[in-house]
């Protein structure tokens, strides 16, 4: 697999919350830069000057110590906290408590073991392990709500360069927003413990600008491609278990236990971000999910070598 | 090895007479088991109204009021126990420690008739909602130190009747009513949080 | 007492060897607190090897991307049960037998409030290690669930619901860390006793080591703090077993309390293992400048207002998990605050070194090495404490780093400090100071080496409890560099272990006094008779052996 390098950066942010935070962020840093350099100066000065010199053998002044010192360094931290404190507050609101326009674009998040769901409600799309969203400037202010649920256990939502993480908790609505300023592809992965597969349950999120997502939105609202001349797959996979935990839309096939297959192949990647979405790794896939990714919960289909072709001859046409 | 003893008398009068260990222990082992009790009160009060399906609190309880005169009079007989034990009164002490366990013996078969009754007519179990989870845990847990006091008390009992216990004793045994007195303290925030706040 | 090199006594008289068998027994059946306390001490040191072991394997399986050296459900394992061993086989034995140890000695008593039930604890807490890692061989499950548990040290719901945690693996953390759990409140219930009931004559509270104030503050913290994760864990106990609801998503339950059951036992935990560091730190940087203490009094009160704040952040653990914005600040204000009085310590700390005659000992060196560390440690706490900087670093490496300086930069290093500088009072001889050193600083270097870059990792996107990831991601340098690392804090470790076996073969006599300090446990042998004291002493400040060594200048015209 040849990929380029993808940072994601915390201090490189690309959307409005997640520069907030880092805003926040330079504060707290420059005022943790002080306190070490005082402390760590202090000390090192305090090792060097009063070593004990050799032979020296009387006791130093005792001393047992002071108020007003004690005070000095009580009430200076103290009036430190609290302009921290104040800062902090401040941001916490300005990221917390926004409202979001009424036509900001809503997506749905829903966690799995061990991959994302991701709906558009008002769209009718749904996909897997991809986000993709308009960029937003400062002309026209196009932020993303997203809405986060869980089927199974809890998850966390995280792509550093975009925004905070928020965590993905079943029977608890929780939602955040981006607002990207910038067009590129932006990765994250789950940031909570969730099992197994919990390092490979990875997140691509997709800015475009306005006309390449209407573009996109276009693509996937389309009926998924029903090409004659791999109607044995189709037949196959529509007789098979396959149809208990995915959907293509249009056929029988409605199962939401596993990623929606309608727009398989305009997908970048396949496993949550795991392999590229090749006619080779969807193979390798089919022929042993577990060889892939141990432990996750697609089951080996014991599918013969030519029920495979079949299968994945179909899977291929459902760009 | 040095001898440390004080040689002038500059120094400041030291505390006369430290606390009983005793006292002390129990006074620890009630505070962590107040800690223990306080969460599964906060889980009972956090998931009030929250069952997703019934039997529901209103539906289903009857307020214990004489199981809970009971355990509380059953505080007043052990306070009364302790004092007869030490002005030297042994049977005295006998008596109303006696009487102590057939108080508290009467509050368990209270609960006991009690959840025989939700179980089989109202069929309220633990696994049914969330109601019936925090309900036996909080009541359940309370029970279980009950009956654990009740075992403690039954040996002091027994004891007792063999000869052993003396006014010597008394701190030993006002150690023991101390659990005896949080057991019962312990049942009035229950009594509170169940059959009042949460019905 | 003339100040030359450190005094040395006479060996003592060898006693005829008993036979093995006898001598086995006797520490079996012992009640004396020194026994407990070394084996207290002696277990924790073994499950640290233990889990120092997965955690070089963890290391090494994440030094390069997509590195195969163990399958991911063996390394789920390895981090929770490497996590679990450190918190509760390694860290609360550890503490509990300095504290079982030191105690009586300093107090000027003969023993802990209840002896048996002083060894009722010990053993507790070693079923409950034997217990857990008893899981290996018994946990098996179905579907493959797995042996030891894998579901993180703070187990979060409903990953540990039966649907999602087949098996018995999680079974055996839950049990295991109820009986530990019981272990350390009965020690806890007896030192606080202790300290209460058994002082010596003139010992008012104010004239306490502040080894042993500290200590009575974490023994209290405990009897509160512990609860909770106990009751929490007999909920999960319940839903797993008799189809409770507690933390059933799907019948209305929330996952969310049990981590708020869980930090509000959590947080203060770690505030359990770190304070003791101090109380280390706090006898052995006064003797090692020369000078007392500086601030007694704002040192207890500091440890009395962490201690109080620190029931109260528990939720800076949960920022992410959704909070409101007014407990989001809430929690971000209490944290912020909880800084004051570590730093209050940190400053009294440096100023009894001001003006003092530093002796770079082992155990100052150990002391010094916590005091940079454990900086460090607390500003990323501060950095942590602030939620939408919180928001990007939470359940990343960045927190991994920040909660290894705490522990590893602050506690084992204080740890260490406390062996070298008690280790001759219990077993009579001096540990080498030249392997000492060796010691130290190949654990400073690799300890820094390990951790420091997990920082930058982190701030890079690394998630934790990942185990492996993929490259382009810009993580690989840090990791490579963490975990070489390792390397030289397990030939730290073997450092140390060399100079305590050569220490008790070979070993130079220690003598009473041999640091020349100031507290109660040095009046007596090395090691101390069992009765600690021919008669029990009475003192007239917190320095009684000052007092006598300087007759003209004693404190108690000063305090």
């Amino acid at each position: 697999m040849d990929r380029p390098v993808h940072l994601t950066n915390i201090f490189d942010p690309v959307s409005t919350p997640a520069q907030a935070i880092l805003e926040l962020s330079w504060l707290v840093l420059w005022i943790c830069a002080g306190i070490f350099v005082i402390v760590v100066g202090l000390l090192t000065y305090i090792l060097i000057r009063f070593r004990r010199r050799r032979a020296d053998t009387e006791e130093p002044p005792q001393v047992y110590g002071s108020n007003q010192i004690e005070l000095a360094w009580t009430v200076i931290p103290l009036l430190t906290v609290v302009v921290l404190f104040l800062v902090t507050a401040r941001t916490i609101r300005a990221v917390q408590s926004v409202v979001l326009p009424a036509d900001a674009l809503q997506v749905t998040i829903v966690g799995h073991q061990w991959w994302w769901e991701i709906r558009y409600p008002a769209l009718g799309i749904v996909t897997a392990n991809e986000v993709h969203v308009p960029v937003s400037d400062q002309a026209q202010r196009q932020p993303t709500l997203l809405k986060l649920a869980s089927v199974d256990v809890a998850h966390s939502f995280w792509v550093p360069r975009l925004a905070g993480k928020t965590d993905v908790i079943p029977n608890r609505d929780n939602h955040m927003w981006i607002e990207p300023f910038e067009t590129g592809l932006y990765l994250g992965q789950c940031a909570e413990y969730c099992g197994t597969q919990h390092a490979n349950m990875l997140l691509r999120v997709m800015v475009h600008t306005r006309s390449d997502f209407e573009r996109w939105v276009a693509a996937q609202q389309q009926p998924p491609v029903r090409d004659p001349s791999v109607q044995a797959g189709r037949d196959l996979f529509q007789t098979t278990a396959c149809v208990n935990c995915h959907t293509v839309r249009e056929t029988v096939a409605n199962g939401t236990f596993g990623p929606d297959l309608s727009h398989l192949m305009s997908r970048a990647t396949l496993g949550a971000s795991m392999v590229d979405n090749t006619l080779h790794n969807l193979q390798a896939w089919m022929r042993n999910p577990q060889h892939l990714k141990p432990g996750n919960l697609m089951p080996d289909m014991k599918l013969t070598p030519q029920e495979l072709e079949h299968i994945v001859a179909y899977l291929a046409t459902l760009k | 090895m040095i001898n440390v003893t004080a040689r002038t008398s500059h120094a400041e009068p030291t505390e006369e007479a430290l606390p009983s260990r005793g006292r002390v222990g129990m006074f620890c082992l009630i505070a962590t088991e107040a800690a223990l009790f306080s969460i599964f009160v906060v889980a009972y009060l956090f998931y009030i109204g929250k069952s997703l399906s019934g039997p529901y609190p209103a539906q289903v309880l009857e307020v214990p009021i004489l199981p809970t005169i009971c355990l509380l009079a059953s505080s007043a007989t052990i306070m009364l126990a302790e004092r007869a034990l030490r002005q030297g009164y042994g049977v005295r002490f006998s008596g109303w420690w006696l009487l102590t366990i057939v108080l508290g013996g009467a509050f368990l078969r209270a609960t006991a008739v009690e959840w025989r009754h939700l179980m089989v007519t109202h069929h309220l179990t633990i696994s049914t909602n969330l109601f019936g989870t925090t309900f036996y845990s909080l009541v359940g847990f309370h029970a279980v130190h009950v009956t654990v006091g009740l075992i403690l008390l039954t040996l002091v009992l027994i004891l007792s009747v063999c000869g052993y216990v003396t006014q010597a004793q008394s701190e030993r045994v006002a150690a023991l009513s101390l659990y005896w007195h949080f057991v019962d303290v312990v049942w009035i925030v229950v009594f509170l949080v169940v059959y009042i706040i949460g019905r | 007492m003339a100040f030359a090199e450190y005094p040395l006594g006479q060996p003592q008289a060898d006693a005829p060897r008993l036979p093995l068998l006898v001598r086995l027994h006797d520490w079996v059946v012992t009640v004396d607190h020194k026994r407990l306390g070394i084996m207290y001490i002696c277990t924790g040191l073994l499950f640290f090897a233990v889990a120092g072991l997965q955690a070089s394997i963890m290391r090494w399986q994440l030094a390069f991307p997509h590195h195969d050296v163990v399958s991911p459900a063996v390394f789920n394992r390895l981090f929770t049960m490497h996590g679990t061993t450190m918190v509760f086989l390694v860290g609360m034995p550890i503490i509990l037998g300095l504290a079982n140890y030191l105690i009586p000695l300093m107090i000027g008593a003969r023993d802990l409030a209840f002896p048996r039930l002083n060894a009722f604890g010990f053993w507790l807490s070693l079923f409950g290690g034997v217990l857990l890692y008893f899981s290996y061989l018994g946990g098996e499950g179905l579907t493959g669930a797995g042996t030891a548990p894998d579901v993180g040290w703070f187990a979060y719901a409903p990953l540990t619901e039966r649907a999602f945690s087949r098996g018995h693996s999680t079974d055996y953390w839950i049990l295991s860390l109820l009986v530990t759990g019981i272990g350390s409140v009965a020690t806890s219930i007896n030192i606080v006793t202790t300290v209460f009931c058994m002082r010596c004559k003139g010992m008012t509270l104010a004239r306490m080591p502040l080894f042993v104030w500290l200590l009575l503050v974490v023994a209290g913290m405990i009897l509160f703090a512990m609860p909770p994760l106990t009751a929490a864990q007999l909920m999960l106990l319940l839903d797993r077993y008799l189809g409770a609801r507690f933390f059933d998503t799907q019948a209305g339950g929330s996952a969310v309390l049990w981590q708020h059951f869980f930090w509000i036992f959590g947080h203060p935990e770690v505030y359990i293992l770190m304070l003791p560091g101090f109380a280390a730190a706090s006898e052995i940087i006064p003797v090692f400048s020369r000078k007392p203490m500086f601030g007694y009094a704002a040192m207890v009160g500091a440890t009395l207002a962490i201690a109080f704040i620190s029931m109260g952040v528990w939720a800076h653990h949960m920022f992410t998990v959704g909070m409101s914005t007014m407990a989001n600040t809430f929690f971000a204000a209490s944290t912020m605050l909880i800084a004051v009085p570590t730093g209050i310590k940190i400053f009294n700390w440096l100023a009894t070194m001001y003006g003092g005659k530093i002796r770079f000992a082992t155990p100052m060196l150990f002391c010094i090495g916590f005091l940079f560390q454990f900086l460090c440690a607390g500003l990323t706490g501060i950095m942590l404490a602030a939620p939408p900087f919180d928001w990007q670093l939470s359940d990343s490496y960045f927190v991994v780093a920040h909660f290894h300086y705490v522990l590893i930069g602050g506690l084992l290093f204080t740890i260490f400090a406390a062996i070298y500088y008690w280790f001759p009072k219990a077993t009579g001889r001096m540990l080498s100071e030249t392997l000492g050193r060796w010691h130290f600083w190949l654990l400073v270097i690799g300890f820094n080496l390990t951790f420091g870059p997990q920082h930058i990792a982190g701030v890079l996107g690394m998630p934790r409890r990942i185990y492996t990831y993929a490259p382009g991601r810009g993580w690989e340098l840090w990791n490579l560099l963490s975990s070489i690392g390792v390397a030289l804090q397990a030939l730290a470790v073997l450092f140390f272990v060399w100079n305590v076996i050569r220490a008790l073969r070979q070993g130079p006599p220690a003598g009473d006094d041999p640091w020349d300090a100031w507290t109660l446990e040095w009046t007596t042998t090395s090691p101390p008779p069992e009765y600690n004291f021919e008669t029990l002493p009475e003192v007239q400040s917190r320095r009684p052996l000052w007092d006598l060594k300087h007759p003209h200048d004693p404190d108690w015209r000063h305090e």
